[in-house]
């Protein structure tokens, strides 16, 4: 009887959005008085950082700053309409909504600055910090503020725009079966550390490395914060989670959290994180989805680290010490 | 049911209340005096989501009634802030990027700010022990461990 050291690997390919019929994502924008842009979503935000990425990605679109934007997801009923935070879809699909419509109302406030600078609006450019400049001549410009105040009180005008992201229903073809269920896939790789206590069956993940290749980061700091967190939740899916422990029958399941375990803090695998950058051709601003297949990698690379180690094939998760430890015997028995 | 009257400091300022006997100081700090920043997880002790500081001890109020509290001094997430400052600890939780949906986040800085409070230069091991009661699904945790290591170190650095 002894502790077993074994190392896993294991990579996957993971999609964004889904499509059940049509995946649709919609966004409005418009200009306050005062030349702050308000950015109206049913694209809801729990934590994953869905608004102020929106944020980053309207003022990139309009040409001000990101705190010159404001995100509304109060209410899913009567905003535009988006299929929901799910399948790893929101920056994706919200994003390039926001796009479109972030655009439309940039054409609006360019006009009106052309009015009031009497030039082409087609000769105008924002400076990043509020303004909107002739090109090549600095010196005469006007303050977004302005503009959006005159277009309120003076010209009539609606500084807004409209924003509509669809990937289209895919059907079968009758010949061959191939569809197209998504787009835009990441990739993960994992390498996983364990040590197996083969008297014991218990598990230990010493470290995981795990490579991302997530598009553009658009925000580097909360690609890392969900890659982390990911990383985490798949060691924890791997030899932890479950709410039916004796699938199908469903016996025995957690009723707390003394029974559905997860990894604590002191429980933590020494965690390496790499994002490889590689921007998607149809993503806003090269991103993809990140959110979900973070967590997955870890899931094959521990079995597979099992494997190594004691030389026993769990296929059903969680690896609990019960599965390895019957799986050994069986091992025994030939 | 009949009601008892409660009365107590909450984050300074006295608060009383009628509650129904055997409401939790969790549903009477929500429900009855407006203080959302405990949050209610599980209601059976086993997140800390729901961690108060009371009289200097860290406590669960969803295990602690209201009617036990009478006179006591009980401190929040919500009372940390002076005058539109943020906490240490809780400018810390937003530097390391340590909280996503937020949910476990008033209970973990409450364990962090007594743990702070005894110990204020504290190991890694003494950070873990302090959280090693309040579950987080979002993190990972290695970022709310970071994030009280930082806090831990800004306290010092000004108290020097
Ligand atoms: S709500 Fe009190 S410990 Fe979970
Ligand atoms: S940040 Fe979501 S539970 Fe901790």
């Amino acid at each position: 009887m002894a502790i077993r050291r074994g190392r896993g690997v294991a990579a996957i390919n993971y999609p964004t959005g889904m499509n059940l019929g049509g995946d649709p994502t919609q966004a409005l924008v418009h200009s306050t008085p005062t030349g702050n842009f308000m950015v109206t979503l049913s694209s809801v935000d729990l934590g994953q950082g869905m608004k102020q990425i929106m944020a980053q990605i309207c003022a990139e679109t309009i040409g001000v700053p990101t705190d010159r934007v404001v995100i509304d997801t109060a209410d899913t009923d009567t905003g535009p309409h988006c299929m929901g935070t799910f399948a790893s879809r929101g920056t994706h699909r919200a994003g390039n909504a926001v796009i479109q419509a972030a655009k439309e109302a940039r054409q609006v406030m360019l006009e009106v600055a052309a009015e009031e600078l009497e030039v082409n609006a087609s000769d105008l450019e924002t400076d990043g910090q509020g303004n909107i400049q002739v090109k090549g001549a600095p010196q005469k410009s006007i303050s977004i503020f302005d503009v959006a105040l005159s277009a309120h009180f003076k010209r009539g005008r609606s500084i807004s725009g409209r924003g509509m992201f669809l990937i289209p229903r895919s059907y079968p073809e009758k010949e061959t079966g191939a569809m197209k269920p998504s787009t835009c896939y990441a990739h993960a790789c994992t390498v996983a550390e364990v040590e197996v206590d083969d008297e014991t069956g218990e598990v230990t993940v010493l470290a995981v490395k795990n490579v991302f290749e997530i598009g553009r980061a658009l925000n580097p700091k909360m690609v890392e914060q969900q890659l982390v967190g990911g990383s985490w939740m798949g060691i924890s899916h791997a030899l932890y989670e479950t709410t039916e422990p004796y699938y199908p029958n469903r016996d025995h399941g957690g009723t707390d959290f003394n029974q559905y375990l997860m990894p604590g803090p002191g429980d933590l695998a020494k965690t390496e994180i790499i994002v490889l950058e590689r921007p998607s051709a149809d993503g806003p601003f090269g991103a993809k989805g990140p959110g979900e297949m973070c967590a997955n990698p870890q899931i094959p690379a521990v079995a597979n680290a099992v494997f190594d180690a004691v030389g026993v094939r769990v296929d059903t998760l969680p690896i609990t010490p019960e599965r390895i430890l019957r799986a050994l015997k069986a091992q025994a028995a030939g | 049911m009949a009601k008892v009257p409660v009365q107590f400091m909450l984050n300074g300022s006295e608060k009383a209340e009628f509650v129904e006997s055997g409401t939790t100081l969790l549903n009477a700090l929500r429900d009855k005096i407006g203080d959302t920043s405990p949050k209610g997880g599980c209601h059976q002790g086993t997140c800390g989501a729901c961690s108060v500081i009371i009289d200097g001890e860290l406590r669960l109020s969803c295990l602690t009634l209201a009617e036990t509290c009478i006179g006591a001094d009980i401190k929040t997430t919500a009372g940390l802030a002076e005058g539109g400052v943020l906490h240490p600890l809780q400018r810390a939780f937003l530097d390391a990027f340590a909280t996503q949906c937020g949910f476990c986040t008033p209970g973990m800085i409450m364990a962090a700010k007594v743990l702070l409070d005894r110990t204020p230069n504290p190991s890694r091991e003494d950070v873990v022990e302090a959280l090693s009661g309040n579950i987080c699904r979002c993190t990972g945790y290695e970022p709310i461990i970071q994030a009280v290591l930082l806090a831990a170190r800004a306290n010092s650095q000004n108290a020097a």
